[in-house]
């Protein structure tokens, strides 16, 4: 393998593949999730959804041991006298936003998160975020969002918040060229990445989010962006209307994934490909030997996806190509073309790609095929063990460093551990 | 609208899983958007059942908005009812459907399933998971109970265990320990419901002689029904503590028309608590928080049991305000009630307590203000579901409580070598524990401001400190209010041990 797309053709790999597309019942998080890491990612930020008493359980459910810490985020629960229309619902929220700037006067950027029920009721936070932000500027600046799960799923939260601030984004001067890195990213692996593109020559290298909000990176006709991410698909859209341009690339994962993320940025800047062998030769080869040690494991097993996060193909073309496993479904909540042009035709053929999801016809088809490991929300993987499938719970996936080559072998052992706790336990 | 960092229940819909999940043979049908799935984890991992819960949801979209979504329901439950083929099904909305109004309940009948259906009316903007789920519980046995049996001659007394539920915090072995009393009295269990039961097994609740509630926030309702509907009686009294546990055996033996000298008392907490080593456990400032019955239940423990001065007492279930309202009034305070987290916060750091009884949530507050801290009320987190035998309940259950409140505390010789020698480099001033095996507290949590005009001197303040670090926030503002009340300008030593003098505990 020469770590790049094993070619681009669509005769080649999985792009041909017809999309199983199926409809029932979504066992997914909606995307307020996404709020679980962004807030800990934006240091100066506050993220205050408006939506029910759901809402509220949701996210202190999700966010699981964390909320032993002080959370970046709360909820402003709407009751009965809100939709009576007893209270001005935006007088009430101006209220409470009060209050919680009272609380946390180190906040810099309020978000104020749309919910199902705001979005179904019509509440206009979008002028709610404009009339607050005008009262409490310059110290806080307040923008809007949906993470609501009718219009969001999981990680799609993290593209509507991107999303929104791309409009806050200051303009790049035209001659100007710079690398945009898009989607949140562990420090630990930014901090890599700033080294290899310095190392290739390639920059200057931003990151969208920063790490604090009233430091945004510049945007214009000279950015190049770098989709770290496959869920930011408006993300990108609006990038776009602002001049930036998207290179095309696989994800980084594993160590075939950077290697060809890497090159495109490089190509692009006309870096020599001898320097750039040299550059990136010896981080590949420490992944290569890292997945190689795990593989053992994982060569030869069987994986099933279903949908979650947007992260199953190219986590299923990792797995296949690198550790040597073999995809029987995999599932996605939602399938961006485009943005995975790269990694469908690097999938093998003959598996099942599905999006959307009748979750209980799903269990179906991986109870037939009993995969040797199944990756899933946290819903179904302790129902699934007891049925005695090994199970891979998906979210940790978002929740882990797992880019980049000094990831790539945690990669490979977040899968390679199940089976190995498996093989162990003789209880 | 209200701002909630935390909450201490989620929606009614959850409650109304909590029963369905708890049962066989019921399947629930829920309307609601897509994301809302996420309580399934509730059951899966914090109380890591092996089985999905029985629920089907609709996860509508915002594309299905535009369109059918009463149709998208009809099918939903139609395929719920061919998969699952449950005895009885439960029809509902969650906040979200109840917004766009699709009437759940008329559509299944329309549906014409041949078991009973169940519709749900949970209004989400309103009332919370414990309403919920004595809502739920209430449908089903009105839709299920049959006549009232009365008992052949000469067969043992029988009794209903009502109210143990999924997620239910130590339901699981309460319901073990209840049972082994109700056996030692000689009376037999007709049917534990909702945990375990099915709608057949309700539809028998009338062949027992009483009710025993375990929960009156689950089964209350139901009990009511059944008292009004069958003339069944039902007890008043939680088992949870020595006293109450003697009061339950005595309340169940004249139900039964057994004699309550059966049982004999076999908890060790009685004598853990008068052997010399608790001595020291003697009036420590405790502070109350959960739902309506373990807060009732614990506070009583804590100052009848264990010596300990309960000096706040509250609960977030306003469905039981007075009960616990009483309760605090017994104990000289006013209780607290409220489901803000904001407030509960408030309350803890006004008054400074050095044990919080409370929930999950008090667990933040009080590691924030470096106070020990027990778990007695649901919302848990997973630690307390725990794989070991912990009831609450009964004589055992004493056993449980005994072990886990003194444990945050810190034990009676520290204790007393703190009060003497306050600089060593290991053992300093806030340390925690040393059993808990945390490293010292690098700041002492922040104390309260000054309320008074009054001002600390220098030695004053130096003096202040020498006070344990326990009883330091309860020390300052005792002298603060001291010389508030009588109009002192600047607090001196003389100051600070005259209030001791005068608050002296």
């Amino acid at each position: 393998m020469d770590g790049l797309p094993a070619g681009t053709s669509a005769a080649a790999g999985c792009a041909e593949t017809p999309v199983l597309r199926e409809r029932g019942q979504r066992e997914v998080f909606c995307g307020l999730t996404g709020i679980v890491w962004l807030h800990r990612k934006i240091q100066d930020a506050f993220f205050l959804v408006v939506g029910s008493r759901t809402c509220a359980h949701l996210l202190q459910s999700a966010a699981g041991v964390m909320i032993f810490a002080e959370p970046r985020f709360a909820t402003a629960i709407i009751d009965e006298r809100d939709l009576a229309g007893m209270a001005d619902a935006n007088d009430e929220l101006d209220r409470v936003v009060t209050r919680l700037i009272e609380r946390r006067p180190d906040i810099r950027m309020l978000f104020l998160v749309g919910s199902c029920p705001s979005e179904v009721i019509k509440l206009d936070l979008s002028r709610a975020a404009q009339r607050l932000s005008k009262r409490f500027s310059p110290s806080v600046r307040v923008l809007n969002y949906s993470g609501s799960g009718i219009e969001t799923t999981f990680t799609q939260g993290e593209d509507a918040c991107l999303a929104a601030l791309v409009p806050e984004m200051p303009a790049e001067p035209g001659s100007a060229r710079s690398l945009l890195v898009v989607g949140a990213l562990a420090e630990v692996v930014e901090d890599q990445f700033l080294r290899l593109f310095a190392a290739l020559g390639v920059g200057p290298v931003r990151f969208l989010p920063s790490r604090r909000a009233t430091d945004l990176p510049p945007v214009g006709e000279g950015t190049r962006y770098l989709l770290a991410q496959p869920f930011l698909a408006e993300t990108a859209r609006l990038l776009e209307q602002r001049g930036a341009k998207r290179l095309a690339a696989p994800f980084p994962l594993g160590a075939e994934g950077t290697t060809a993320w890497l090159r495109a940025a490089a190509s692009e800047w006309h870096i020599d490909p001898a320097k750039f062998d040299a550059a990136v030769a010896p981080a590949e080869a420490r992944a290569r030997a890292a997945v190689a040690a795990r593989s053992e494991r994982l060569a030869g097993k069987s994986v099933f996806f279903f949908p979650d996060s947007q992260l199953e193909v190219p986590l299923a073309r990792f797995l296949a190509r690198e550790c040597g496993m073999t995809l029987t479904e995999v599932g996605t909540p939602y399938l961006h073309r485009q943005h995975l042009a790269e990694e469908l035709a690097m999938l093998p053929g003959g598996i099942t790609l599905s999006e959307g999801q009748h979750v209980d016809r799903q269990l179906d088809r991986c109870r037939a095929v009993r995969p040797d490991i199944t990756v899933c929300g946290l819903g179904l993987a302790n129902p699934l063990e007891a049925e005695g499938l090994t199970t891979k719970w998906a979210i940790e996936l978002v929740f882990t460093p797992i880019q980049g080559y000094e990831q790539a072998g945690d990669l490979a052992e977040l899968f390679a551990r199940p089976l190995a706790r498996r093989a162990r336990l003789m209880v | 609208m209200e701002l909630a960092v935390w909450t201490y229940e989620g929606p009614p819909h959850v409650g109304a899983m909590r029963v369905a999940t708890a049962m066989e043979g019921v399947h629930y049908v829920l309307h609601a958007p897509q994301g809302d799935t996420y309580a399934d984890l509730l059951f899966t991992m914090i109380e890591r059942r092996a089985k999905r819960p029985p629920v089907t949801y609709t996860t509508f979209q915002a594309r299905d908005l535009g369109g059918d979504t009463a149709e998208l329901f009809m099918e939903a439950a139609r395929d719920a009812f061919e998969r699952f083929r449950p005895q009885a099904m439960l029809v509902g909305a969650s906040c979200t459907a109840e917004l766009i109004q699709d009437d759940p309940g008329g559509l299944a009948r329309t549906l014409g399933l041949p078991v009973p259906v169940v519709p749900l009316e949970l209004p989400s903007y309103q009332k919370k998971e414990n309403w919920g789920a004595a809502e739920t519980f209430y449908r089903l046995v009105r839709a299920c109970v049959g006549a009232r049996v009365p008992r052949p001659e000469g067969s043992a007394p029988r009794a209903n265990i009502l109210g143990p539920a999924a997620l239910g915090f130590r339901h699981r072995d309460d319901v073990v320990e209840v049972e082994r009393l109700l056996a030692l009295l000689g009376i037999e269990v007709n049917v534990v419901a909702p945990m375990g039961a099915t709608p057949a097994d309700l539809a028998r609740l009338g062949e027992a002689d009483f009710n025993v509630v375990l929960y009156p926030e689950v089964a209350g309702v139901a009990a009511s029904f059944l008292q009004r509907q069958l003339g069944m009686p039902a007890t008043k009294i939680v088992p949870i503590g020595v006293g109450a546990t003697r009061d339950f055996i005595a309340e169940v033996a004249a139900l039964a028309g057994v004699d309550a000298a059966r049982v004999e008392d076999a908890s060790r907490l009685p004598w853990y608590s008068r052997s010399v080593d608790s001595t020291y456990l003697t009036g420590k400032r405790v502070f109350v928080f959960g739902d309506a019955t373990h807060a009732i239940a614990a506070a009583r423990v804590a100052a009848e049991e264990l010596g300990f001065a309960v000096v706040g007492l509250g609960t977030y279930s306003r469905e039981f305000a007075r009960e616990v309202r009483e309760a605090a009034k017994a104990h000289g305070i006013e209780a607290l009630i409220t489901d803000d987290y904001l407030k509960v916060e408030d309350a803890i750091t006004a008054l400074r307590p050095e044990l919080v009884l409370g929930t999950q949530m008090e667990r933040h507050i009080a590691k924030r203000l470096g106070v020990p801290c027990a778990v007695i009320s649901a919302p848990v987190h997973v630690q307390d579901f725990p794989a070991r035998y912990s009831p609450q309940m009964g004589f055992e259950g004493a056993n449980v409580l005994f072990d886990t409140w003194v444990h945050p505390l810190m034990m009676g010789l520290e204790e007393h070598l703190l009060g003497m020698f306050r600089e060593d480099f290991e053992f300093a001033d806030g340390a925690a524990p040393s059993h808990l095996g945390h490293a010292p507290k690098a700041a002492a949590a922040p104390e309260p401001v000054a309320v008074g005009p009054a001002a600390w001197a220098t030695e004053a303040e130096n003096e202040l400190r020498k006070i344990p670090f326990f009883v330091r926030g309860k020390a300052r503002r005792n002298t603060e209010k001291f010389a508030a009340e009588r109009g002192l300008g600047t607090i001196t030593i003389e100051t600070l041990y005259d209030a001791k003098a005068h608050f002296s505990r």
